[in-house]
């Protein structure tokens, strides 16, 4: 597949999208404000219609300014209502921005002659179709969406340098961050107007309910891998872009929704990070648990071995056959456990006999001493 | 004006609105609203997929989609949250918004078929797309699931509001949870081709917020809700259908969110007007017993029980002009312009306490 300008339009529109979404996202992901993430970008529809009643812009500052302040609305108006107490704040979110959508998707049904604003598009976007509407940069032709959004993701990525270490204390602390007079609430409240701005920005592209799945899905899939905010950034951001990429293609195979596959190609980063995340994957899970399994049941061979050490079954007991036999391992398993014990160095093997070594004497009675002083404080606690 | 067609919207949307109050009640006091938004809005592949596996718009294949994908969603949310520790936040929008994409890209490879062009009404809801026929099952299924809600009130009313006690009594808190998710999704489910999955959660929730307003105990409210419930569905379903190509959905939510609004407001107990007249009233009341609290200190400093203050006085030692409130309490018999005294200081007025107003003072009970 030959790359021609209006893939990379496209292309380079969605990953504009993806980077302000990932850079955001990591933030509001952190201080658990998904979803009002969700009601911004939902709000925002009322205020481009407001704008557009008011001032006859269909693009522009003024639009930028409408939306981000019905955002900012929408946030701020859950918050006071459920500051009063007469709801919880998922309640509150819940009343407000279907309402204010509401009414955006009605003003535009009432004025969709003139407004040539579709209320499918409010929902999906279009970038399929960002190059219809240009403007020419240095001779060459750029789409007006990407341009805008080149600048928000300017305007974040300023606001997040300087303000790195405030936002990064606010996320995780704000006690803190107040005490030391960082103001988390100014904080957020930036944060929270930038997104505005930004879904703004994304709006023409992808739609309300997509810049969704750019905001979050990223900023939870980089939380699951890394461990330091800005790592959690790099790695939104990457499997942003890469989903776009990889979206792109499948909507061009498979002749389906552009905006619509990117964000569902978002899940595949998703779904990596949840199976082989080093942290919390579901493969990095098991092999700790093999690890944890094995090292108790090399524990509990060392335990056997000093049992019968100088015994007169000793020759009987100390052998692979008596941990299938009298154990109930197993062979598969008390081979593993014999070879992981002989690795390590705790017993020896002379014919088929197992014997313990010096170090493994040594554990063994360490661990007996232990199970001795749980015995003993049982006891005294009375229950034991 | 009452044609067939829209009796049969007013009764559908009448329907879905009572349902949706009734259950949402229970999203709305367990704190789980958003959880009705993800549901709605993952239905939409399953609406999308249930239209392409049968073929067609047939309710009962979409209906099954739909329930499939919003009960699939909520367990994935469970997962994410449980298995991979997300936040409950970060697991729902992650969650809605990839349903939803899914549910766009099946949207366009639907939109090739024949047929297809219906399907769009599920994102804003028709009320027009409701057919005389898919009133009788959905009659039907709404009985199935108030009928769930009756046989289980007991136990949805405990574990709504007590859970560690429901645990205590050996109840199967997790699989009644279960249950209720079920059932709130099929009224979810019930109600996407009026109101649309994008604004479902607001039938859920701004016709329970409102009752809460008004009742105490969860039998008025969920019956209440109901009630708003009906109006707002009936009167959305009749007024989007005097505009051409007007989304049933969001009227209806507007109708919703004004009820609330109303009740928010004007309510007798809870409501915000009742709260800042209680609390002005309160204010107002601690004004005058801080005038009288300084006559009477400014009379015990004197040494005189009879010692009149003059006004000036007064206002240097509240720091505010006394004015309004002393005539305030002198129409209530509180305190009562002294005699002017020789030599004239000034022009001002000289206050003492009555004996009606030590015993207002001395009262402390009373509010008023």
């Amino acid at each position: 597949m030959m790359l021609d300008s209006l893939d990379l339009m496209i292309l380079s529109t969605g990953a504009l999208v993806a980077v302000s979404g990932a850079m955001l996202g990591t933030f509001l992901v952190l201080r658990g404000q998904a979803m009002s993430g969700d009601a911004i970008s939902h709000a925002i529809v009322l205020g481009i219609v407001l704008a557009w009643m008011l001032t006859g812009a269909r693009a522009g500052p003024v639009v930028v300014l409408g939306a981000a302040l019905a955002g900012m609305a929408a946030v701020l108006l859950a918050q006071a209502l459920s500051r009063s107490g007469l709801m919880g704040q998922d309640a509150a979110t819940g009343l407000v921005f279907p309402a204010m959508f509401a009414l955006g998707v009605l003003l535009i049904n009432l004025n969709a002659r003139n407004l040539h604003l579709d209320i499918d598009t409010v929902l999906l976007g279009e970038i399929g179709f960002v190059w219809l509407d240009t403007v020419t940069i240095f001779g060459l032709e750029w789409p007006v969406a990407g341009v805008t959004l080149a600048v928000v993701g300017l305007l974040n990525a300023g606001f997040l340098l300087i303000f790195w270490k405030e936002q990064k204390i606010a996320a995780f602390d704000s006690g803190l961050a107040a005490a030391l007079g960082f103001r988390p609430h100014v904080m957020g409240l930036g944060l929270l107007a930038l997104t505005a701005v930004t879904a703004v920005a994304s709006f023409d592209a992808v739609g309300v309910v997509l810049f969704l799945a750019f905001l979050i899905v990223p900023a939870v899939t980089g939380q699951l891998v890394a461990a330091s905010v800005g790592g959690i950034m790099v790695l939104a951001m990457l499997s942003g872009v890469v989903s776009v990429g990889a979206g792109y293609a499948a909507a061009l195979t498979w002749d389906v929704s552009i905006g619509g596959a990117m964000a569902v190609a978002t899940a595949g980063g998703l779904v990596l990070a949840l199976v082989l995340s080093p942290r919390s994957g579901v493969v990095a899970a098991l092999i700790r648990r093999r690890a944890i399994r094995l090292e108790a049941l090399v524990a509990t061979l060392l335990t056997h071995l000093a049992a019968h050490e100088n015994t007169p079954r000793q020759a009987e007991e100390c052998s692979t056959g008596a941990l299938v036999e009298h154990l109930g391992w197993e062979k598969g398993a008390a081979q593993t456990v014999v070879l992981a014990a002989l690795d390590r160095g705790v017993i020896a093997r002379a014919n088929e006999e197992l014997a313990l070594t010096e170090a493994g004497r040594a554990l063994a009675r360490a661990a007996a001493a232990r199970t001795d002083r749980r015995r003993l404080f049982a006891a005294q606690r009375g229950d034991g | 004006m009452l044609n067939p067609t829209l009796i049969t919207v007013i009764l559908a949307a009448s329907m879905i609105g009572a349902l949706a109050g009734v259950l949402g009640s229970f999203l709305v006091l367990r704190g789980q609203s958003l959880l009705g938004d993800v549901i709605s809005h993952a239905a939409l592949p399953g609406v999308v997929g249930g239209f392409l596996a049968s073929g067609g718009r047939g309710f009962v294949a979409i209906l099954a989609g739909a329930l499939i994908s919003g009960a699939l969603a909520g367990l994935v949310v469970q997962l994410l949250r449980r298995g991979a520790g997300v936040k409950a936040d970060a697991a729902l929008g992650t969650v809605l918004s990839l349903f939803f994409a899914a549910g766009v890209v099946l949207l366009s490879v639907a939109q090739l078929r024949s047929g297809a062009a219906g399907l769009t009404v599920f994102l804003f809801g028709q009320a027009a797309s409701v057919l005389r026929a898919d009133l009788m099952p959905m009659a039907l299924v709404a009985g199935l699931v108030l009928g769930g809600v009756v046989l289980l009130w007991k136990e949805f009313h405990l574990i709504s509001f007590d859970r560690e006690a429901a645990q205590a009594q050996g109840l199967p808190v997790s699989l009644l949870e279960t249950v209720l998710t079920v059932l709130i999704a099929v009224a979810i489910v019930l109600g996407l081709a009026l109101a649309g999955v994008v604004l479902m959660v607001a039938m859920l929730i701004a016709p329970a917020v409102a009752a809460r307003q008004w009742v105490r105990g969860l039998m008025p409210m969920v019956l209440l809700a109901a009630v708003f419930g009906i109006l707002a569905g009936a009167a959305g379903a009749v007024i989007s259908a005097q505009g051409h190509g007007v989304a049933t959905g969001p009227v209806m939510v507007l109708c919703a969110t004004a009820l609330t609004a109303v009740s928010l407001l004007l309510a007798p107990e809870r409501g915000i007007v009742a709260r800042w007249t209680r609390q002005r009233r309160a204010r107002r009341s601690l004004h005058g017993r801080q005038v009288l609290a300084a006559l009477q200190g400014l009379s015990q400093a004197h040494d005189d029980p009879s010692y009149a203050s003059a006004e000036g006085m007064l206002n240097a030692y509240l720091g505010a002009s006394s004015q309004p409130v002393l005539d305030r309490l002198k129409g209530r018999g509180f305190i009562r312009q002294a005699a002017k005294m020789e030599p004239e200081l000034g022009k001002d007025r000289r206050w003492e306490l009555t004996d009606a107003g030590v015993l207002h003072l001395e009262n402390k009970d009373e509010t008023q």
